[in-house]
């Protein structure tokens, strides 16, 4: 239970706190330094999208912050309190399991595969979590799931299982499956990347109805540059494990000022 | 008696058992790749004849026991005029229940490769045992040796059997050994410990060794 | 031609249906025996004790890569040379059930892990519990995978109790032996041994793989 290295405050006190604050945050696995000390503030009510070449480290980042991984140094913050540690005896240690199950209900993830629960129909996905660790009634549960799938236009198919649900239909109960347990941060993993081009638009749909609706604090990875840019307040271009670049879309799309970005840009916009 | 003199007392009779044993498993690891070759490809067959050959070949002996097909093999082919050597009728029984595992997993081995690289081949206007030679059996053969590999774990322990019709395998020599020595722990303890040095030190090793090889020669590292 | 008596099958016929049911609880005992131990054996090599990781893992592989006929007369004449009597079936059902959970126990980490990676991160990612995840999440979708498993060996212990024979259970084999060392006939004794494993292994075997289709399509995920 080594503590980060380096100064870190047990909790940020400025009189200005972002929702997610990325402070030095290392991640290796081996020799292979995949985030290299990265910093990153997202604002509440922000939308960060993150874009980048594959490999770069975008994944990584969302997964730490849903802290499937331990980072190997510095610290995230959620609402100014430490994510990845905890406080005792004045100092930050290592968070341990409970602390964790505790931070990540503020976290949802939706990712690229669904990760759906195959033998579970669309409903029981989504009452699963709110019952056994939220604590729901079932039939509280049951309302707010038939709620979300409503919202994400699935009611009617409640009692499937996802092997009878098309990709873009899985995908939404996913995100329904998260937003049940009313997160406050929602992440998501080129949620469109293994999907067929006409139902790309089905499940942007919902992003952009949560956008405009919610005032939920969103972290996404994609691959579409033109979704991106309508839909975020920020974009981060990353590469190597690092933020080489980050801005308004228009300013970032338009007016990139490092050469990697430039790069990057007109080769994503070649192959479309 | 301490175990050091223990094994210099028995540990000739032990390794002559050993050779035994590693003969048999030879012998009944040939036959077994033979038979499972031959039916695995029957298996995949379109001719009904052929396939239902093989299944109930399959079937039978997978169906039953090998100690009732080594009995069988033993004391009753002789009635049917065909009377087979005890060394011998160990092998070919371990041999041909062994064999019918394998058939299966030949076939599933050539089934598991993708469908593309038959239609590529007939596209190219091989003819099909040319197909099967050289675009097909390679690359169901890497998909197989892991399975073999336990297979042929099984065919090593199989052959402990044939010490029950007394052929003088390793198993055939502990026994003994128990018999004159009453040293149970010794005897079967020191058998069970050379089975293991067989498995683990030579069958996986060398299926390892023989992965390493064919995934090279195909490519795949 | 090869001088096949009826009559003396219908003599022998009873003694083996009736060393059949033994046969059977010799299997089903055994096969009780290994999948409970199987899953102590499979759970201890998932504790974060590396000792106790290494030792099972140790100990599995040296019970699956030697044979059993020797463990059965292992475990039944070393008792004795310590001072401990074992009946034969004590001694047979302590081997055969100790063999086989070294198997199942190896089906039931192979289920396990057949569960993708993404189902235990979607399960962290909902903040459920370890016990929630295994218990909701991956061992039903283990099931399936495993069951298809259990089933092979489940026909794989049956047909392994005529090597109980060779310390003196009374089971099919056992039987067989005694009815051909009577009689000198040896024919008909031991192809009905044979025929009755047949028809209690083949249709078992079918049965089981239509059971694990059923499984599959129940749970959604077919
Ligand atoms: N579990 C892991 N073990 C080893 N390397 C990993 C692991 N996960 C990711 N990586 C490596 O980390 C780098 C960044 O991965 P990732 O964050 O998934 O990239 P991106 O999502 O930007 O394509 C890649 O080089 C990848 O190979
Ligand atoms: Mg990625």
């Amino acid at each position: 239970m080594r503590p980060p290295t380096g100064d870190y405050p047990l909790r940020l006190e400025d009189e200005h706190i972002p929702m997610v604050r990325f402070q030095n945050v290392t991640k290796r696995y081996g020799d292979l330094v995949v985030l290299d000390s990265l910093d990153l503030d997202v604002e509440e009510g922000e939308m960060v999208t993150i874009i980048g070449p594959s490999g770069s480290g975008k994944t990584t980042v969302l997964r730490m912050l849903m802290a499937l991984e331990m980072i190997d140094d510095g610290v995230i913050y959620l609402e100014g309190e430490p994510m990845t540690h905890m406080v005792k005896n004045g100092t930050l240690i290592r968070a341990d399991k409970k602390y964790l199950r505790r931070q990540r209900l503020n976290i949802g993830m939706c990712f690229q595969h669904f990760n759906l629960f195959p033998h579970m129909t669309a409903l029981e996905n989504c009452i699963e979590a709110p019952i056994q660790v939220l604590g729901l009634s079932k039939t509280e549960a049951v309302e707010r799931a038939r709620d979300l799938l409503d919202m994400v236009g699935l009611l009617e198919k409640s009692d499937e299982h996802p092997s009878r649900l098309s990709g873009g239909q899985k995908q939404r109960v996913a995100i329904a499956r998260s937003l049940a347990m009313r997160p406050k941060v929602m992440l998501f993993d080129e949620v469109t990347s293994a999907l067929d081009p006409e139902v790309i638009g089905e499940v942007t749909q919902v992003i952009r109805k949560l956008v405009d609706k919610h005032n939920l604090t969103m972290l996404m990875v994609t691959h579409q540059m033109g979704f991106a840019r309508e839909i975020s307040d920020r974009v981060c271009f990353f590469y190597d494990g690092k933020i080489e670049e980050q801005g308004a879309p228009e300013q970032l799309f338009e007016n990139p000022e490092r050469e990697r970005t430039q790069q990057f840009l007109s080769a994503v916009l070649e192959a479309t | 008696m301490t175990f050091i003199e223990f094994l210099k007392t028995y540990g000739p009779q032990l390794a002559n058992g050993s050779v035994t044993t590693v003969m048999q498993t030879l012998l009944a690891a040939g036959l077994a790749i033979l038979i499972a070759l031959i039916a695995g490809l029957m298996r995949l067959s379109h001719s009904r004849l052929i396939y239902g050959a093989a299944t109930v070949y399959i079937e039978v002996f997978r169906g039953t026991s090998l100690l009732v097909q080594l009995y069988w093999i033993f004391f009753v082919l002789p009635l049917f005029g065909l009377s087979l050597e005890k060394f011998t009728a160990g092998f070919i029984a371990v041999g041909m229940n062994l064999g019918a595992y394998g058939a299966e997993l030949v076939r599933g081995g050539i089934l598991s490769v993708p469908k593309g690289q038959w239609e590529a081949a007939t596209a190219l206007s091989m003819s099909p045992a040319k197909m099967m030679r050289r675009i097909i059996f390679p690359q169901a053969f890497l998909n197989m040796l892991p399975p073999w590999g336990n297979l042929l774990i099984e065919l090593l322990k199989g052959t402990a059997l044939v010490a029950l019709i007394s052929v003088a395998d390793l198993m055939f020599v502990a026994r003994k050994i128990n018999g004159v020595t009453y040293l149970s722990a010794q005897a079967f303890g020191t058998a069970l410990i050379i089975y293991y040095l067989m498995s683990r030190g030579l069958i996986t090793p060398f299926m390892r060794w023989l992965e390493g090889v064919m995934t090279r020669k195909l490519g795949k590292a | 031609m090869f001088d096949w008596r009826w009559e003396f099958v219908g003599d022998i016929l009873p003694r083996l249906l009736k060393a059949t049911g033994n046969t059977l609880l010799a299997a089903l005992l055994g096969y009780g025996i290994a999948v409970v131990l199987g899953l102590i054996l499979a759970l201890a090599q998932r504790t974060h004790y590396p000792l106790l990781n290494r030792t099972v893992r140790e100990f599995v592989e040296f019970i699956r890569s030697t044979p059993l006929v020797l463990q059965i007369f292992f475990v039944f004449y070393v008792g004795p040379q310590f001072g401990i009597m074992l009946s034969p079936w004590t001694a047979g059902m302590i081997a055969i059930g100790l063999h086989y959970a070294s198997y199942l126990s190896e089906v039931y980490r192979a289920g396990i892990d057949s569960v993708p990676m993404g189902q235990w991160e979607a399960a962290t990612s909902l903040s459920l519990s370890a016990a929630r995840t295994y218990s909701r999440i991956i061992i039903p979708q283990a099931i399936p995978t495993a069951f298809a498993g259990m089933g092979n060996y489940l026909v794989g212990i049956f047909k392994d109790t005529p090597m109980l024979s060779v310390i003196g259970v009374a089971e099919l084999m056992h039987t067989a032996n005694a009815i051909g060392s009577e009689h000198y006939r040896f024919l008909e004794p031991y192809t009905l041994v044979g025929l009755i494993f047949l028809a209690i292994s083949l249709p078992t075997a079918g049965a089981l793989r239509k059971a694990e289709g059923k499984i599959r399509e129940n749970m959604g995920l077919r």
